[in-house]
């Protein structure tokens, strides 16, 4: 049986609504951290699959930024992670609800 | 037959281990699924004929980010259970439409686009690092020089947000020091 296009796109579907459920159902950030991972990762293959079978780099070249930016943002998301570790020693999404300092 | 077989192989492995990464209370057993999960979508795409791609997936994510997430869960106690939120009906079914809809638009889309012409075609003359290293440095040369700038605001934001009194050494203080130090991180939170 021939894998066409749409195999992979609804491998990256799938994938996408394991992310999005970990996304919503997640308290702690880490956690929630990786949730995202899994969506861009989930994107980064309907990109590599559209570019394979239109004959087209642009997919893969989208693929390629999209890292770019998931590993600048667990940088700064782990930094600002620490942070509050440091001072409130916990890291619940729901502690966090109000904009106090 | 064997691209098939490869496929149903690494799709099956690839939602089990995000599956386990998103359900375990563990936050280790998380971070091994998710590492896991990194290596095998790189199998994808080194099906789909982009090597420079999967190489980049298994240094970066499997190496790199989750590396970083290794050192930074040495500074939370992970061996704590994770809680979870209740589970809200509303939010649940919400979840569960939208992911409905997201299936059908994704697989419509491509049908939708019957008429699309590659802007940039893959040269067969050519591999598929050096195609990508061709396009990478005249089409997106921008885009890249932007990406390496991002990249350093994050690193220096990393520095100095995690970096803070980086050049206390708790091992090297002798304890009324470090009894000293919290007195006076104690008067900063509270005042």
């Amino acid at each position: 049986m021939e894998i066409g296009l749409n195999h992979y796109l609804v491998l990256s579907t799938i994938l996408f609504a394991i992310g999005l459920v970990g996304v919503m159902r997640r308290k702690n950030l880490l956690m929630l951290f990786f949730a995202t991972e899994i969506l861009l990762n989930a994107v980064n293959i309907a990109f590599a699959a559209i570019s394979h079978y239109y004959g087209d780099l642009t997919g893969q070249m989208f693929a390629f930024f999209v890292i770019a930016i998931a590993a600048s943002e667990v940088a700064v998301g782990l930094g600002l992670l620490i942070v509050w570790h440091k001072r409130h020693n916990n890291i619940d999404l729901d502690q966090m609800s109000t904009m106090r300092g | 037959m064997f691209e098939a077989i490869a496929f149903y192989l690494f799709a099956f492995l690839t939602i089990a281990m995000f599956f386990i990464a998103v359900t375990t209370s563990q936050a280790l057993y998380a971070l091994t699924a998710l590492a896991a999960g990194m290596i095998f979508i790189s199998a994808f795409f080194f099906i789909l004929d982009a090597d420079f791609l999967g190489a980049i997936q298994i240094v970066v994510y499997s190496g790199a980010v989750m590396a970083l997430y290794a050192f930074g869960m040495m500074f939370f106690d992970t061996t704590r259970e994770v809680k979870e939120k209740r589970g809200n009906a509303l939010i649940i079914s919400g979840l569960s439409i939208l992911s409905a809809v997201l299936v059908v638009l994704i697989v419509a889309a491509p049908m939708v686009a019957t008429n699309i012409t590659a802007s940039y075609p893959v040269n067969p003359a050519l591999g598929n690092t050096q195609d990508v290293g061709m396009i990478l440095f005249t089409k997106y040369l921008v885009p890249f020089e932007v990406a390496a700038v991002m990249l350093l605001v994050a690193m220096i934001a990393g520095i100095v947000l995690a970096g803070k009194k980086m050049d206390l050494s708790l091992t090297l203080m002798t304890e009324a020091e470090i009894i000293d130090m919290k007195k006076d991180q104690n008067k900063k939170v509270l005042s």
